[in-house]
C-alpha cells in the first residue's frame, strides 16, 4: 500500500512541477494584467508548497522518522517567513524569482533530506542565517548608492581570497576550491563572482577608453589565471565567460565575443594537454564506461541514475542516489532525475532559465549602467554555472564540479547565491522606485516616455514588476 | 582651530561620498546600452540551454539503453526488487530461463535445458551474461495489465516482468550443439534475409541452473568455460579469410581478374627463402582465381598476397567489419587485421592465407556470409524477436532493419559464385547433391607454429525454394581439416533445416 501512495504522490509532483514550469512561462502573456499575474504567483506559491509537501510525505512513509515531520514544519515556516517578509518589505520585488527561489530551495531539501538527514539539516541551518542575511540585502542594494566606488577593493579583496585559497586550500578531487574556517569548509569562489562582477561593472560603467579596458582585462585575466593555478576550471570558465559577456554588453564591440569563444576553446584545449586531472575528465567524458574503475566512475554512476531513472523516475526513496560520489553536491541534478524523473529535471532546466531571464530582463531595465553591468554579470555567473553543472552531470560536457545554484548542498553556493538573488530583487526594487519617482514628476523625466504602455523594448515582455 | 576646520573638512567630504549618488543618478541617463547586445546574450544562452535540453532528451530517448543495461549498473536491482524477472523464450514458445516462485516466497532462475543454451541465454547471477545480462532491463520491466499491477500493489505482491520471445530455434540449436560432439568449439547461425539469430553454440559449455554451486571452478578454469565462443572468439581464420583475399584482388583487378594463373608447385617462396606450402603439400597445378579459391590453393593466395595493396586491404576489412563492434545485442569481440606495406613477404602471405595476426570471432564471419548471401546488404542481427506482457500481449517487435552494405552487387555475385565453386568442384563437395544448394569456404587454421593443431572451420549459405537461406559458421578446435570436421557440423544444420522445417 505504501508502494501505491509513493507511486501516486511520485505523479503528483511531476504534475505540480509541469504546471509549476509552464505558468512561469505563461504569466508572460498577461504582462498588462497585473491580478491576472498576481493570480498566478499565488497558484505558484501554493504548488510549491504542495509539491515540498508531496516530497516530505513520501520520505516520511518510507523512513517512519518522526523528526521529519518537524524538520518539514521548520521549512514551511521559514518559507512562509520568506514570503511574508517579501510580502510586507518588498512588495516591488519581483515575485517570479522569489518562487523560482523558494521552489529550488524546497527541491533541495526534499531531496538532500532524502539523501542524508544530517546534512539536510546542516544546509537548513545555514539556510537560516542566509535568509536573515540576503533579506537584508534588497534593503541595503535599495538605499546604499556608493557600492560603485570600492572598485579596487573588489579586485583586492577578489585576488586576495583567491591566492588565500591556492596557498592554504584543501585539495579535494583535484581541485583547491576552499579554506576551513572556524570549522566551516569556506568555497571562495562562490564569493569572489560577486565581488569580480561589482569590480568590472564598477569598471565598465564609464566611458571605456584603452587604458581603463587594459586595466580591467588584466585584473580579470588574473583571477582567472589564480582559479587556474588552483585547478578550479570550472570557476575559471565562470569567470571567464562572465567577463567577456560583460566586457562584449559594455563596449557594444562584437569582436571582444568572437575573441572570447575563440579563447575558450584555445584555454580548454591547452588545459587538456597541460593538466593531467583535466586529461582526465576529457577521457572519463568520452567513453566513461571504458574507465568506470577509474576516471569514469562518478560520471557512469551519474548516468546509471538518470538513465534507470527515465522520464519519471524511480520514485521518491526508491532508488540509490548514494551510490554517486558527491552527489549532493555536483551531481544532485543526477539524484533528482534519478528520482523524480527526466520530466522533472527538464522543468529544472526551464525554471533555471526562467531565473536567467527574470535577472537579464533586470538588467535590460535598469537605467544606471553600474546596475545594468551588475545584473548581467550575475546573471551570466549563474547561467554558466546552471550549464556546466547540468552539461557535466549528463555527459553534455566534461564535469568540471561545479554546483548547481540553490539546489545542491554547501553553505558558501546557497549563500552567495542567495545573495544573488537578494542583490538582483534590490534591483527590482530601484527600478519600481525610479518608475514611480518619474511618474510622479510626470512630464520632467525624458526617460518617462520610455516607459508608457510598457513599450519600453522589445524585449518588454518579460517585465514582470508591479507598477501598483 | 584649524583642526576642527580639518574635520569638518573631512566630514563634508565624506557626506559628498555618501551623497554622490544624486550626481550619479543624473549622469545615468545617457548610459542606458543598446538592447542589441543583450539580444545576443540571451540567444547564447538560449542556443546553450536548448543544447542541453535536447542532450536529455536524445539522452533520455536513445543512449539510455546502454547505461541502464550495462552491468555495472547496480540500479538493476531496484526494478528487480518491485517485478520478478520474465521469461526466455525460443521462437515456439519453450521456455529458456524463467523465474521459479517457492511456497516460501524464495525466488529461484530456472533453465530447463540445462547446458544446450547455455551461453546464448547467458546467467542472472555474478554479474550476469548472455539474455540475461542484455536484455535484463527489458525482462525486470512489467508491462502486465494496469488493473493487474494495480492489484500487485495493493497485496504488495510482485509485478511479472515482460517476456522475451527470441529468434532461437530449438531444434536448430539440438542439431549444432549435438553436431560439434565432444570437440570444443562454436556454431552461429542466422537467416541472412531477416537478421535472425537461429543458433548461438558455444563449447565448452555449462550448466546455468548450477552457476552458484560452480562459480568457483568456472572462473578459475583454463578453457575459459563462461566465453561466448561464437560471439566472443578470438580465431585464427585459416582459409576462411581466402574471401577477403579473394575480395582485395578483385578490386585492385577488376578488369584481369579472370585472367589470373598460378602454377601450384606445393609451396610459394618468400623474399627470404621460407617456402609457404600448401596443406598436405598437395600441388594444385594450373589455377585460375576461381579453381584457387575452390581448392583453397595456398601458394596461389600467398603469390597474390605479395602484390596487395596494404592501404586498399586494410581499408577493405576496415569496411568489412574488422576492428569494430559486431552489430548484435551480446557480448562481442572485435576482430583484429593487420597488412602493412614494409611487413615481410612471409608475414604478408601468411596474412593472406588467414594464418598471420588475423584474428575472427565466428559472428564475424557468419555476418560476412549473410551480407555475401544477401547481394551485399547485411542485415541488423538480432536475438529478441518480440516482447510480450505477463498476459502474453505484444508491447513490442522488432523489425528486420538493415544494417549496412558491406559488399557492391558485383563483388557479392563473384563471391556468391566462387563459394557455390568450392561446393561442386572444391573442398565441400560434400555438400553437393543435397535437396537444397549450397555455398561456402573451408578453412583449417594453425594454431600454434609448433605442432599441427588446427581447428577446422566452415563458414557459409544455403539456400531452397520455399525456404528463408541460412548462414553458417562452424569452427571446430583442435580437431582436423575444415572439410572433414566442420562440414558435417553444418551439413546436420542444413539438413535439419531444409528437410524439415518449413
Amino acid at each position: 500500500m505504501d508502494h501505491l501512495v509513493m507511486l501516486i504522490s511520485k505523479y503528483i509532483m511531476i504534475f505540480l512541477f509541469l504546471i509549476y514550469t509552464f505558468e512561469c512561462f505563461h504569466v508572460f502573456k498577461f504582462t498588462e494584467n497585473k491580478e491576472k499575474q498576481k493570480s498566478i504567483y499565488k497558484k505558484q506559491r501554493r504548488n510549491i508548497f504542495l509539491l515540498h509537501f508531496m516530497g516530505f510525505l513520501v520520505i516520511f512513509i518510507s523512513t517512519l522518522n518522526p523528526f521529519i515531520i518537524g524538520f518539514y514544519l521548520m521549512q514551511v515556516v521559514l518559507f512562509s517567513g520568506i514570503f511574508l517578509i517579501y510580502k510586507m518589505f518588498y512588495k516591488k520585488a519581483s515575485e517570479l524569482l522569489l518562487n523560482n527561489m523558494c521552489m529550488f530551495l524546497s527541491i533541495s531539501f526534499i531531496i538532500i533530506t532524502r539523501i542524508s538527514v544530517e546534512k539536510a539539516m546542516k544546509q537548513f541551518m545555514i539556510l537560516v542565517l542566509a535568509a536573515i542575511f540576503s533579506l537584508l540585502i534588497p534593503l541595503t542594494i535599495r538605499n546604499v548608492k556608493f557600492f560603485r566606488k570600492f572598485t579596487w577593493m573588489y579586485a583586492a579583496v577578489g585576488i586576495l581570497s583567491l591566492l588565500l585559497i591556492l596557498v592554504a586550500g584543501r585539495t579535494s578531487y583535484g581541485a583547491k576550491l576552499s579554506v576551513s574556517v572556524l570549522g566551516f569548509s569556506f568555497q571562495a569562489s562562490e564569493f569572489v563572482k560577486i565581488s569580480f562582477v561589482f569590480f568590472v561593472a564598477s569598471m565598465l560603467e564609464k566611458n571605456v577608453d584603452r587604458k581603463r579596458l587594459i586595466i580591467t582585462t588584466s585584473i580579470a585575466a588574473l583571477h582567472v589565471l589564480i582559479l587556474i593555478a588552483s585547478k578550479d576550471l570550472g570557476s575559471a570558465f565562470i569567470f571567464f565567460v562572465t567577463y567577456t559577456m560583460m566586457l562584449y554588453v559594455a563596449t557594444e564591440n562584437v569582436l571582444y565575443l568572437f575573441g572570447g569563444f575563440f579563447s575558450t576553446f584555445l584555454g580548454l584545449f591547452i588545459a587538456s594537454q597541460l593538466f593531467s586531472h583535466v586529461k582526465q575528465r576529457i577521457v572519463a567524458w568520452k567513453n566513461p564506461l571504458s574507465v568506470i574503475d577509474k576516471e569514469g566512475y562518478q560520471v557512469c554512476q551519474s548516468l546509471f541514475a538518470i538513465g534507470t531513472g527515465g522520464w519519471f523516475g524511480l520514485g521518491l526513496c526508491q532508488g540509490r542516489p548514494d551510490k554517486i560520489p558527491v552527489v549532493v553536491q555536483d551531481f544532485i541534478f543526477a539524484a533528482i532525475s534519478e528520482e523524480l524523473g527526466g520530466v522533472f529535471a527538464l522543468c529544472i532546466i526551464m525554471i533555471c532559465i526562467s531565473c536567467f531571464l527574470m535577472i537579464l530582463n533586470i538588467s535590460i531595465e535598469m537605467k544606471d549602467s553600474f546596475y545594468q553591468m551588475i545584473a548581467l554579470g550575475l546573471g551570466t555567473t549563474y547561467a554558466i554555472q546552471v550549464f556546466l553543472t547540468i552539461g557535466g552531470v549528463t555527459k553534455f560536457i566534461p564535469s568540471t564540479g561545479v554546483t548547481l545554484p540553490l539546489v545542491s548542498y554547501g553553505g558558501s553556493s546557497l549563500l552567495s547565491t542567495m545573495i544573488i538573488f537578494g542583490i538582483i530583487q534590490g534591483l527590482y526594487i530601484i527600478h519600481y522606485d525610479r518608475y514611480i519617482d518619474n511618474n510622479k514628476g510626470s512630464g520632467t523625466g525624458k526617460t518617462n516616455s520610455q516607459h508608457v504602455g510598457g513599450g519600453i523594448n522589445s524585449e518588454s515582455k518579460y517585465t514582470l514588476e508591479e507598477y501598483d | 582651530m584649524s583642526q576642527n576646520t580639518h574635520l569638518k573638512n573631512m566630514i563634508n567630504k565624506i557626506k559628498d561620498f555618501l551623497n554622490s549618488n544624486q550626481a550619479e543618478v543624473d549622469r545615468q541617463e545617457n548610459v542606458k546600452k543598446s538592447n542589441k547586445q543583450y539580444t545576443v546574450v540571451m540567444y547564447i544562452f538560449f542556443f546553450m540551454f536548448l543544447c542541453l535540453m535536447g542532450y536529455f532528451l536524445y539522452f533520455q530517448m536513445v543512449a539510455r539503453e546502454k547505461y541502464v543495461n550495462s552491468p555495472y549498473n547496480s540500479l538493476q536491482n531496484v526494478m528487480a526488487e518491485h517485478v520478478d524477472k520474465g521469461k526466455i523464450l525460443t521462437n515456439d514458445g519453450r521456455v529458456l530461463a524463467e523465474t521459479q516462485i517457492s511456497n516460501d516466497g524464495t525466488r529461484k532462475r530456472v533453465y530447463p535445458y540445462n547446458n544446450l543454451f547455455a551461453h546464448v541465454v547467458g546467467y542472472d547471477t555474478h554479474g550476469k551474461a548472455g539474455l540475461e545480462n542484455k536484455e535484463n532491463i527489458k525482462l525486470t520491466t512489467s508491462h502486465d495489465v494496469m488493473f493487474t499491477q494495480l492489484y500487485n500493489e495493493v497485496t504488495q505482491k510482485k509485478n511479472k516482468g515482460d517476456n522475451i520471445i527470441t529468434t532461437l530455434d530449438y531444434d536448430i540449436q539440438k542439431v549444432a550443439y549435438e553436431g560439434l560432439g565432444k570437440f570444443d568449439g562454436a556454431v552461429i547461425v542466422i537467416q541472412p534475409s531477416t537478421g535472425k539469430v537461429l543458433s548461438i553454440v558455444s563449447k565448452p559449455d555449462f550448466n546455468p541452473n548450477l552457476i552458484d554451486e560452480n562459480w568457483k571452478q568456472l572462473i578459475s578454469s583454463t578453457d575459459s568455460v563462461l566465453y561466448n565462443r561464437a560471439t566472443q572468439g578470438k580465431y585464427t581464420p585459416g582459409s576462411v579469410f581466402k574471401i577477403f583475399t579473394t575480395l582485395e584482388y578483385y578490386n585492385e583487378n577488376k578488369s584481369t581478374y579472370k585472367d589470373f594463373k598460378y602454377r601450384c608447385r606445393g609451396g610459394e617462396a618468400a623474399s627470404n627463402g621460407y617456402i609457404l606450402h600448401d596443406a598436405g603439400n598437395e600441388k594444385h597445378g594450373l589455377v585460375n582465381l576461381k579453381t584457387a579459391f575452390a581448392e583453397s590453393c595456398n601458394s596461389a593466395y600467398a603469390h597474390i598476397a605479395k602484390s596487395l595493396d596494404a592501404k586498399g586491404f586494410t581499408a577493405l576489412c576496415d569496411s568489412l567489419l574488422f576492428g569494430k563492434d559486431l552489430p548484435l545485442n551480446l557480448e562481442t569481440s572485435k576482430s583484429k587485421f593487420s597488412f602493412n606495406d614494409n611487413d615481410s613477404d612471409f608475414i604478408k602471405m601468411s596474412t593472406g592465407i588467414g594464418q598471420g595476426k588475423t584474428l575472427v570471432s565466428p559472428l564475424h564471419m557468419a555476418l560476412v556470409a549473410c551480407a555475401i548471401d544477401n547481394n551485399g546488404i547485411l542485415m541488423k542481427p538480432y536475438l529478441v524477436d518480440k516482447v510480450q506482457n505477463a498476459n502474453g500481449d505484444t508491447i513490442s517487435e522488432t523489425k528486420p532493419k538493415k544494417y549496412k552494405e558491406l559488399l557492391e552487387q558485383n563483388q557479392s555475385g563473384i563471391m556468391q559464385e566462387y563459394m557455390e565453386e568450392v561446393v561442386k568442384e572444391g573442398t565441400a563437395t560434400r555438400l553437393k547433391g543435397q535437396s537444397y544448394k549450397c555455398f561456402g569456404k573451408t578453412g583449417t587454421a594453425q594454431i600454434a607454429d609448433s605442432d599441427d593443431t588446427t581447428n577446422a572451420w566452415f563458414v557459409g549459405y544455403g539456400k531452397k525454394e520455399g525456404y528463408e537461406d541460412i548462414a553458417v559458421a562452424v569452427v571446430v578446435e583442435k580437431s582436423g581439416y575444415g572439410s572433414k570436421y566442420a562440414i558435417p557440423v553444418a551439413k546436420k544444420i542444413f539438413d535439419k533445416y531444409f528437410n524439415t522445417k518449413n
